[in-house]
């Protein structure tokens, strides 16, 4: 075991792993939550109703994601759990009431048509309070996190300044982006042209938030500065804005000539380049400036004993995660009246 | 103002897990059911087993998004307000806890989606699988989250490194097999299958007495006792057992259950009621029986126990809780236990269908699981009190560095949104169950259709109707 514990980093492999995890979280609750967000824009009745249809079945498994976000953060880097969550503590309590209302709002519009509406408010503002929350816990990560003797040493509002306010408001876009783009695959008609009139200003929108996030990170932290524009870094590091921009135009071709997928997949492209941005800029802390990967991993036998799991059971997952969207493939009819 | 935080912390973590848990007892047990009645259904071709899974479908579509929600909570709680434990705790029961994700979480999840509203897309057999796999999901939850829970009651097989962290010390083996975890995982799932027989047996005699000739309520009766006297008494067994193994880990706990606050060293008689004070170390107004509570917990009537004066009074858990809530759960298992032997006599005279008053004694001990679950954990978890790793780390020393102010804040913010939306849930739950089951359920939802769908196989709603009896 610790032959295999020096040969190979298990801590790198757990930061991918973990990164992993979170990063399907954020695109696959990411465009259910962005329903959430569109919901009221939505005509009550049927387009409401293929809207919700169309995230039904597989919501609980995309909030799964979450949980394994956390859970394997807790198991694979328990320092980097026991420092974020105190020290975002409002946000993660506003994140879990936000993610109560919206996920009973599933069952319980059905259940009761005479509060319908009310439930539907229940599920944007649910929605609307879980994304910001997440944006905002990434703004406070990227500005860094006070810590002394293994433990958050900061004030219990540190984490709410401008910066963390444009993270949260840029994630709730991107969210809604995505999750505009994937009504356009799911819908038909007239509830699909209304979705591509959505996602098209969400787009210009998100290209902006991006922008202006990427433009104050650099100046929060020196660090983040130099690994940005230090020759010959850079040459590297140029490739991210360049990718954005080939992508941001696939988006706005694949939207205007009305096709199904692409812009979907396209929205979530650009997911994955903030996010690999994201990984330039803190890597290898988990908790900036204190604690590196190494600093707050759980100790070799830990993270052995769950890598010989999850190296097995994630495909297993996967595979029956894409069956189960498999049976729901397709449009959804307009549910029902 | 440190020990403000820590109380309203405790409180916090007791609330949402409470919560959490109503929703677990339920939905264990009615997953389980709900493959048996598919599976039956699946076997016979009887139509009544097809209506009674769509009518507690539904049921279990809304506990089962309640418990969902209520879990993705307990799953920060330990960062939030106990992070001292996380950081120490973690390299144990973290890997524990992930498992429970990949293995539970998301079968359940996966699965779920297909159960709820695939019933006409993939045919009978590939829905009856989902079913099974939710229902498989749901008990290997519990085998984990319990063996997280028992090692921190019985913590074996780790070492302390140098950061002060609990670390795996050799083989996982003895870490998720300790020696609390067969007994209170055993004990669980009975709570949890009786809590769901119960509930089943509620609904079924409520309209029994509204209808005698409703077959669907026929059905859920006579399923819902013949489980209650099936796992009544093996609940009671499984408890005594859980009992004998708590004895000899945590003595300080089952002397406050029993109320023993002197050592007894020939004989200790069994307190059946009496108001315990701490202060005083007594019980007042005690009625006992002589020699029972050795009888019972060493199978000796003149064995010797020791007492609560034994143990230094900041390492005692404090008594009056312990004693009452052990109290509900037991007296509440024996009426269990009676209404199972009650519900056999009537089937033995035939009569079960004609029985008003077991009738009506089955929907009064409709909820009663759930009150024998809370009082369960509870007894279980305060005596586990001062320490949150029973022997090696203190409560009071495992909690996060966050003020008292922000815990009261997100306390009560719990406690309102807790108290509104699940309070909704529950009055949801209730206006299914007051409606009768049809010959003919619908679904829970008309589930989502797609226009190119695959066209129903012999799905349910081609199930044959038997008439009402
Ligand atoms: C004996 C059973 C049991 C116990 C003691 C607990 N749970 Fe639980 N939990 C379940 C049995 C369960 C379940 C039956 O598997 C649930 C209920 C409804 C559901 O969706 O799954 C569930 C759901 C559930 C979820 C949502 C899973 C999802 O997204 O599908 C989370 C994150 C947790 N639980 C976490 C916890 C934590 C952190 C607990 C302790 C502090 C805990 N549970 C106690
Ligand atoms: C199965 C996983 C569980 C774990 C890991 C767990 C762990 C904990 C922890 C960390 C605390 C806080 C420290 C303390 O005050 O004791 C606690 C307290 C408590 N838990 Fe559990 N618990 C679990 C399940 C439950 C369940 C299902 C219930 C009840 C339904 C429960 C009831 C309580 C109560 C009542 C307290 C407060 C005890 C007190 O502070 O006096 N626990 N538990
Ligand atoms: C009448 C017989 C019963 C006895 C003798 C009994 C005994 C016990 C004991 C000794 C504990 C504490 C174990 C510990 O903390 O280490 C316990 C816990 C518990 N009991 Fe019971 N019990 C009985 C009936 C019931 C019933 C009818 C239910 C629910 C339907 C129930 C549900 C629970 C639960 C959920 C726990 C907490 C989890 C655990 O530690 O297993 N019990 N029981």
């Amino acid at each position: 075991m610790s032959a295999l514990g020096h040969s190979v980093d298990l801590t790198i492999i757990w930061a991918i792993i973990i990164a992993f995890g979170i990063f399907a979280y954020v695109v696959m609750d990411g465009f259910d939550l962005g329903i959430g967000l569109l919901f009221p824009g939505f005509k009550v009745g049927a387009e409401r109703d293929a809207a919700m249809n169309s995230i039904a079945p597989v919501w609980d498994g995309n909030e799964t994601w979450l949980v394994l976000g956390g859970g394997g953060l807790f198991a694979a880097f328990p320092l980097a759990y026991a420092i974020i969550l105190p020290a975002t503590y409002p946000l993660v309590i506003a994140m879990l009431l936000g993610l109560v209302f919206r996920g009973v709002a599933f069952e319980f519009r059905w259940r009761d048509p005479g509060h319908r509406h009310l439930w539907d408010c229940a599920f944007t503002f649910g929605s609307l309070i879980a994304a910001v929350s997440q944006g905002m816990m990434l703004g406070a990560l990227l500005q860094g996190i006070q810590v002394k003797e293994r433990a958050f040493a900061g004030d219990w509002l540190d984490w709410l300044t401008p910066f963390t306010v444009l993270t949260g408001i840029s994630v709730a876009i991107g969210y809604a982006l995505l999750g505009a783009t994937w009504l356009i695959g799911k819908t038909e008609d007239e509830a699909q042209a209304h979705a591509r009139r959505m996602a098209r200003w969400l787009g210009l929108a998100t290209i902006a938030a991006m922008a202006a996030v990427s433009a104050a990170t650099p100046f929060l932290n020196y660090d983040y500065w130099r690994r940005w524009f230090d020759m010959p870094g850079v040459l590297l590091t140029a490739q991210v804005p360049l990718l954005v921009f080939i992508t941001t135009g696939i988006l706005f071709w694949s939207i205007a000539k009305g096709r199904q997928r692409l812009p979907f997949l396209s929205a979530l492209a650009l997911f994955l380049l903030g996010y690999i941005g994201l990984g330039i800029s803190i890597f290898p802390f988990v908790v900036p400036p204190a604690v590196t990967i190494w600093a707050a991993a759980a100790p070799p036998q830990s993270q052995l004993f769950m890598l010989v799991g999850t190296m097995f059971i994630i495909p297993v997952i996967i595979a029956y995660t894409a069956w189960s969207y498999w049976v729901f493939r397709g449009k959804v009819g307009e549910g029902y009246h | 103002m440190h020990d403000h935080a820590l109380l309203l912390a405790r409180i916090q973590f007791a609330f949402t897990v409470s919560f959490h848990f109503i929703f677990p007892a339920f939905s264990i047990g009615l997953a389980s059911f709900l493959m048996v009645l598919e599976g039956m259904w699946l076997k016979t071709g009887r139509g009544v087993y097809a209506n009674l899974y769509r009518y507690w479908l539904k049921i279990f579509a809304i506990v089962f998004g309640m418990g969902v929600v209520s879990g993705i909570v307990m799953s920060y709680q330990f960062g939030t307000n106990w992070s001292v434990f996380s950081d120490k705790a973690g390299p144990v029961i973290g890997p524990l806890m992930a498992y429970e994700v990949l293995t539970a979480f998301f079968l359940e999840a996966g699965f779920l989606g297909v159960m709820l509203f695939g019933i006409k897309k993939v045919g009978a057999r590939l829905h009856f699988f989902a079913t099974c796999m939710v229902a498989l999901g749901t008990l290997i939850s519990a085998t984990w989250i319990l063996s997280v829970n028992s090692w921190m009651h019985t913590p074996v097989g780790f070492a302390i490194n140098g950061q002060g962290q609990f670390v795996p010390n050799g083989s996982w083996v003895p870490i998720i097999f300790n020696p609390s975890f067969p007994y209170r995982l055993t004990h669980t799932v009975i709570a949890a299958f009786l809590t769901t027989a119960l509930v089943v047996a509620g609904v079924g005699a409520w309209h029994l007495l509204r209808d005698r000739a409703n077959l669907g309520a026929r059905k859920m009766l006579a399923m819902g006792l013949g489980m209650v006297a099936i796992m009544a008494p093996l609940q009671i067994l499984a408890g005594d057992e859980h009992g004998l193994n708590t004895l000899e880990h945590q003595p300080a706990k089952v002397l406050a259950m029993e109320g023993h606050y002197d050592a007894h060293p020939d004989g200790a008689p069994l307190v059946l009621f009496g108001l315990p004070d701490d202060r005083a170390e007594r019980i007042r107004y005690a009625v006992e029986i002589p020699k029972l509570s050795s009888l019972i917990l060493r199978h000796d009537p003149n064995a010797a126990l020791p007492g609560l004066k034994d143990f230094p009074r900041d390492r005692r858990p404090p008594t009056t809780i312990l004693f009452w809530s052990f109290r509900i759960m037991v007296c509440l298992g024996l009426a269990m236990l009676a209404l199972g032997l009650w519900g056999l006599w009537a089937r033995w005279r035939k009569r079960l269908y004609d029985a008003p008053w077991l009738h009506r004694a089955s929907v009064a001990m409709g909820p009663a699981g759930f009150i024998a679950v809370l009082a369960g954990w509870i007894t279980t978890e305060v005596g586990r009190q001062p320490w949150v790793i029973y022997g090696h780390l203190l409560t009071a020393d495992a909690r996060s560095p966050v003020a008292a102010p922000a815990v009261a804040a997100s306390l009560a913010a719990f406690a309102i949104v807790y108290f509104a939306v699940f309070g909704m849930g529950l009055f949801y739950v209730l206006r299914l169950m007051a409606k009768p089951p049809e010959p003919h359920e619908t679904e829970p939802r008309h589930s989502p259709r797609h226009a190119a769908g695959i066209t129903s196989a012999a799905a349910f709603d081609t199930a044959k109707q038997e008439s009402r009896a």
